[in-house]
């Protein structure tokens, strides 16, 4: 009883805004992670205290509405790429749902041949995957993307041997929002014949992810990139035409069909089906109004300032994203002028703890420099239209500042070529 | 992470901005880092006829931490002779600034940047 007075309480007193969001930090990091929606939160609410069920207890009331919850998650879940409920394995992230993709097909398949292809550009999880495969004995061709981030589809192809068990190609790059050519790479996987896996998880709920029309097989998403809770996410598997199996990577009490062990996330779950329900009603609505904001921000940054890089295609690209260098800024730098007001992230090595700059745009060929000054800009469902005229100023003049600062842009001003002078680099 | 009051001061409000004549003999420059780093920074001194550090002005490109190293390393060569400025360490300045251990590499490059522009301003006056 507590705790539904609790709810109520807090229901009555405060509005969406101010229940969620930080109104004068403009939150520009939507790659990263989304807000959950309130509309999320509240669907959630009631499964912590009230409904506490394990949807595995087959014994009790307790455990039958838990589970009941979940298959309706499933169902919305499923319902936002198009595909069958019973294909659906929650997982606790995309970086275990990677994983579960990568390791699982590679071992289910490990008769039929060791090799798998991916990118470059691909996310961490799917790389550091690939990695483990090849200690265990299996073979991984990182394919190079050009200068707008895309895969070139004749190297892919002729990349596939007899041994190749699984392409595994991101939908949508999380720090440029390129978009690889899906349907294309699905016709050659078909003709080939070996399976194909997309970690989709940038894609997902922001716009149509319809793995069946595609030829994808296996997809990989996450609920937190999306508007619900993090911590939860999922798996696609492929059950028919082709059945699609992989070898689970979790053991323990079978649950998800045996597919990945462990007491399911009943609330993660329940928002993560709720923001696919609203996803699948919005995200058209959403990627319009918010490729608008976002061509506005770059088209006045380019406008207002020189030297000013997009990276990456800008046709071939997610809605909400812009990834731009602002040449002779360093990142991390740049970001510390505008960090009380607005939050983003950038490639420079600055801010990991490598001294290494993105190797997202470093595969894109954008020479370290440039890597150095990219900043990336995730717009959201939550973005407001005047964020964009407040943010477009304090960048402008973030950049000003910085350049004012920078030893080489005076000589970049100056008519030095920078490529004669003789680096200390260190 | 969180930065100490002192380097987002130096951030904020960075000290001796700016560039002297290179060519003048009295002023020494120290140009250390690559863009392809991700920092680069230009320590210039100014040195009287007595030895003495009269002015100190900098650039960089760089993160907070390498502008703040920058910033800092300017005020403390103003009054300083040649040989107090050669002995300033690169730990002086991770303490003063609280410099994180990632960002250790900035205060090297503020004590590179130094060393160097005292030997240039050696070199050109044969000292
Ligand atoms: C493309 C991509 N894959 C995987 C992940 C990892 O997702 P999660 O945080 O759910 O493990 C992320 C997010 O960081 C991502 O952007």
């Amino acid at each position: 009883m507590l705790s539904l007075h609790c709810i109520c309480l807090f229901k009555l007193n405060l509005n969406n805004e101010e229940r969620y969001m930080d109104n004068n930090l403009i939150y520009f990091d939507n790659n990263a992670t989304t807000p959950c929606d309130p509309r999320v939160v509240d669907a959630m609410l009631p499964w912590f205290y009230q409904n506490p069920g394990n949807a595995a207890s087959r014994s009790h009331a307790f455990g039958w509405k838990a589970e009941e919850a979940v298959d309706y998650a499933r169902e919305q879940v499923a319902n936002l790429i198009s595909v069958e409920s019973k294909e659906i394995i929650f997982t606790s992230g995309a970086t275990e749902a990677d994983n579960l993709a990568i390791k699982g097909v590679f071992e289910m398949y490990s008769r039929k041949g060791n090799h798998i292809i991916t990118l470059k550009t691909e996310h961490k999880a799917v790389l550091d995957a690939c990695d483990r495969v090849e200690k265990m004995g299996g073979e991984v061709t990182y394919l190079d993307v050009d200068r707008e981030g895309l895969v070139n589809l004749e190297e892919l192809e002729n990349a596939i041997t007899d041994k190749t068990v699984l392409v595994s190609v991101m939908w949508a790059n999380n720090e440029t929002g390129v978009i690889q050519p899906m349907k294309e790479i699905g016709e050659i996987c078909a003709r080939k014949g070996v399976l194909f896996f997309s970690d989709a998880t940038q894609a997902v709920g922001k716009i149509p992810v319809n793995p069946k029309e595609t030829g994808v097989h296996l997809i990989a998403f996450t609920a937190h990139k999306m508007y619900g809770p993090k911590g939860v996410g999922a798996l696609f598997v492929n059950r028919k035409k082709p059945r699609v199996k992989v070898v689970a990577q979790m053991d323990g009490g079978g649950h998800e069909r045996g597919m990945r062990s462990g007491t399911l996330n009943v609330p993660g779950i329940v928002g993560f089906g709720k923001a696919a329900e609203i996803a699948k009603q919005e995200m058209e609505a959403d990627a319009k109004r918010l490729s608008v904001l976002r061509d506005k921000l770059e088209k006045a940054l380019e406008e207002r300032l020189e030297e000013v890089y997009v990276n990456g295609s800008r046709t071939n690209r997610m809605p909400h994203v812009t990834n731009i260098s602002f040449k002779h800024v360093e990142g991390e730098g740049l970001m510390m002028t505008f960090n009380e007001n607005i939050a983003v992230s950038s490639g420079s090595a600055c801010t990991s703890a490598s001294l290494e700059p993105s190797y997202v745009l470093v595969a894109l060929g954008l020479g370290d420099d440039l890597a150095h000054s990219s900043i990336r800009f995730s717009l959201g469902r939550f973005t407001k239209d005047e964020e964009i005229d407040r943010a477009i100023d304090l960048v402008a003049n973030g950049v000003t500042h910085m350049r004012d600062l920078s030893p080489i842009w005076e000589m970049y001003k100056e008519g030095v070529d920078l490529d004669s002078i003789q680096w200390e680099a260190h | 992470m969180a930065y100490s009051e002192k380097l987002l001061d130096h951030f904020k409000n960075p000290k001796n901005v700016g560039t002297l004549d290179k060519n003048k003999k009295s002023v020494g420059t120290g140009l250390v880092g690559a863009p392809e780093c991700g920092d680069v920074m230009r320590l210039q001194i100014e040195v009287s006829e007595e030895g003495v550090i009269e002015d100190a002005k900098f650039k960089t490109f760089g993160c907070g931490s390498a502008i703040a190293s920058s910033s800092l390393a300017t005020e403390w060569l103003k009054g300083k002779s040649l040989d107090e400025a050669g002995s300033i360490d690169n730990m002086d300045i991770v303490e003063e600034l609280a410099l994180p251990p990632v960002k250790i590499h900035c205060s090297v490059l503020a004590e590179d940047a130094i060393k160097m522009a005292i030997k240039d301003y050696r070199e050109k006056n044969g000292k």
